[in-house]
């Protein structure tokens, strides 16, 4: 008898289900996203490559029945930029956390993202370091509480898709779990582009970032994602003071550039392809 | 999300964690916790929206299509 | 008669011509002193050879990705020095847990921090052994000069490949920028291995960590054997598993693969050591001024053997314990102020006396030293 719908029995580890995150963490749900995104597309599985760094999202790649590599902390794109470049012919997919992608790894995110190397980047943003039992990340928001940060976080939070802008990735998105449909489609088209693709998935930590700063349990940060945030095609229709202190979610880049692995191998041809 | 009439809603209660997602976003509200497991209260009134299943971190509740003869 | 390729270049580019001749495809990296030619040398020659370089965004990364080249199949390289290596140790770590084969130079320079970065040392020995935290097993090949460093780089290269782990070439700034002449080997003269991989039939039961074997097989990203590599201990299919017995029988099997093979691993030359009264242990660019220096003592009648190590780690315990029966001295020269020394009294301390030749500061040790040293102790 079955036990899950066919999208997980075709796209998971059946046997290493259920998964280790904690009631209410909606890691699970990115990770149902970018499963069903890769279906959509039709992948090879044996050409699709997930890799990760460490933390609560970086456990996704085991459960995942693919090429799967979970790295150290921070370094999931080094490691994934010699997987591609190595073999082009894979399609590489990144699984990061707020931490790892943005604090210890975010060398590695700026430069990926400036060499528009052709790996598709899905960043959980949970705001806080969950595996390690909640200390402030580099999106945990200005004043709120982390086990670091007992008197209120004085750092001020990066915005993880101007960043990956600025940094020249040429797809950005942002979604929520709340908004599970759009985050898949925004994960879809981020695979389809060639190129360097950051999607930031909003995602709730009930268990340690809920708890610490009185947000409520699961539904009510489900809930909360969905007052929070506003559609960019929305805000756009909307006055200003109606769009002050969301969070815009929506397609923020799209755009098609030479790839760094397309690029290296003009110079590899130029060499090997003579007649 | 599936607006087929040939599927039907199935649970995993193994693999339930009990966060209440999923009672919470039901449109119809046929989805309840008991000790902490989902449970579906009145099958017949799903409208098979998917939204339980689009939304379960656990891959703990989802539409199965039904095969003919079952 | 075929004509000999005979060249004259530096040991860093004789580093490259190794690598290439054993196959690499794959190098990562970032410009460090004294290794820099080794990655210009890779950027210039791999495209022609249908490889790939990068250079990355720091240390790190070059390891990283250097690790990443190696699991899509290719025989993949990076090269540092004493700072760069100290920043990669985190991955080396994972490469040995993992078991993913590769080969990391280090240049060596004078430390400790950035330290003398265009003079030679040999300060990292224990690094090597070392440098990265639990309990790993270690090979460490160093080259005394420039076509020792394209045989020991190809030799790297085997053993990577052959045991399934980072091997570490560990060259000095005396061998990385002196300039040799030196006659390359046909290739029909170049033993290579390539790694185990397993067959297509094996595909629905490939374990990459296979226990029952010594070394398992190793598939490449994309062949179709959609396997998971973690850092965390895992079991046989490379899933985590947190548990002692599990952990226990791949940290013997990880550490077993080197120990158990260490007659094919352990590589060194001897001289003058079938009749001698004190034995010099030396590597890498100082065996030259020890070499320099026996030479000048055998012609005045002094009995001086010499045990120029190759295999630096694992220790040629076995080797030095026989030697050191047979001496009353043993001098070990190296240019670092007692790396080598602390393990070669350890074992053959209970036998002869050992004493250390030790110099760093950025200097070369001396002929001259090396002659003082045995007018000393003997």
């Amino acid at each position: 008898m079955a036990v899950a719908s066919k999208l997980i029995e075709n796209n998971f580890r059946m046997n290493r289900l259920p998964h280790i995150w904690c009631p209410g963490c909606g890691h699970g749900i990115i990770m149902r996203g970018i499963a069903e995104a890769i279906e959509n597309l039709g992948y090879d599985k044996e050409k699709v490559c997930i890799i990760s760094g460490i933390g609560c999202s970086s456990r996704a790649p085991g459960y995942m029945d693919f090429n799967t590599l979970h790295t150290t902390h921070g370094r999931a794109l080094a490691f994934a930029t010699g997987v591609k470049l190595a073999n082009p012919d894979l399609k590489v997919i990144v699984v990061s956390g707020d931490g790892d992608a943005t604090a210890i790894g975010g060398n590695h995110l700026i430069h990926a993202a400036r060499r528009n190397i052709d790996i598709t980047t899905i960043i959980f943003n949970n705001n806080i370091y969950g595996m390690t039992g909640g200390q402030y990340s580099p999106t945990t928001p200005h004043g709120d509480l982390g086990t670091t940060a007992p008197y209120g976080n004085v750092d001020n939070v990066f915005d993880i898709c101007r960043l990956a802008e600025g940094a020249g990735a040429t797809y950005v998105a942002r979604g929520t779990v709340y908004h599970a449909k759009q985050l898949e489609k925004n994960i879809e088209n981020a695979l389809k582009n060639k190129g360097f693709s950051v999607v930031e998935g909003i995602s709730i930590c009930p268990t340690y970032y809920g708890r610490k700063n009185r947000k409520g349990n699961a539904p009510e940060m489900m809930m909360n994602l969905k007052d929070t945030t506003l559609d960019k095609k929305v805000a756009a229709k909307l006055p200003q003071e109606k769009v002050e202190g969301k969070l815009i979610i929506g397609e923020f880049v799209n755009k098609s550039q030479p790839e760094f692995c397309e690029e290296y191998h003009k110079i590899v041809d130029k060499f090997t392809k003579e007649d | 999300m599936s607006k087929k009439k040939n599927v039907s809603l199935k649970t995993n209660q193994a693999w339930c964690k009990g966060c209440g997602i999923c009672v919470a976003f039901c449109p119809v509200k046929i989805l309840e916790l008991k000790k902490d497991k989902i449970h579906i209260t009145d099958k017949e009134k799903c409208i098979k929206c998917g939204l339980c299943e689009l939304r379960c971190p656990d891959f703990a509740i989802y539409l199965e299509e039904e095969e003919n003869g079952q | 008669m075929v004509s000999k390729n005979v060249k004259l270049m530096q040991g860093n580019e004789a580093c490259v011509e190794g690598a290439l001749a054993a196959g690499m495809k794959f190098f990562a990296g970032y410009p460090i002193t004294p290794s820099t030619e080794i990655a210009e040398l890779s950027a210039q020659k791999l495209p022609r050879v249908g490889g790939k370089f990068i250079q990355m965004e720091d240390e790190i990364a070059g390891m990283a990705a250097t690790i990443g080249g190696s699991l899509a199949g290719l025989k993949s390289m990076t090269a540092t020095s004493g700072p760069g290596f100290s920043l990669k140790q985190e991955n080396i770590g994972y490469a040995m847990l993992t078991e993913i084969p590769c080969v990391i130079v280090n240049v060596q320079r004078g430390g400790p921090s950035t330290g003398l970065p265009t003079a030679p040392s040999q300060s990292d020995v224990m690094q090597a052994k070392w440098g990265t935290h639990g309990d790993h097993p270690v090979i460490a090949l160093t080259p005394s000069s420039v076509r020792e460093t394209y045989d020991l780089t190809i030799q790297a290269f085997n053993f990577a490949e052959k045991y399934r782990t980072p091997v570490f070439l560990m060259m000095d700034e005396i061998i990385g920028h002196m300039r040799e002449k030196i006659e390359i080997p046909d290739s029909s003269e170049i033993e290579i291995f390539d790694r185990v991989t397993p067959e297509e039939s094996e595909k629905e039961t490939y374990k990459a960590y296979d226990n029952s074997l010594e070394v398992p097989k190793m598939a490449a990203f994309g062949k179709g054997f959609r396997f998971h590599v973690t850092g965390l201990m895992h079991d046989e299919f490379g899933f985590p598993k947190n548990d002692t017995t599990v952990t226990e029988i791949l940290m013997d099997r990880i550490m077993g693969k080197i120990e158990n093979n260490l007659d094919d691993i352990i590589l060194y030359d001897e001289y003058y050591t079938e009749d001698m009264d004190l034995l010099i242990l030396s590597y890498g660019g100082t065996v030259r001024s020890v070499l320099s220096a026996v030479r000048e003592a055998q012609r005045n009648g002094k009995k001086v053997g010499v045990f120029k190590a190759k295999t630096l780690w694992p220790f040629p315990e076995k080797r030095i314990v026989e030697l050191s029966k047979t001496v009353d001295k043993i001098v070990v020269a190296e240019m670092n102020l007692g790396q080598y020394f602390y393990e070669v009294d350890r074992v053959a301390g209970k036998n002869c006396e050992v004493s250390l030749l030790g110099k760093a500061n950025g200097e070369p040790i001396t002929p001259t030293e090396v002659l003082n040293k045995i007018e000393e102790v003997l």
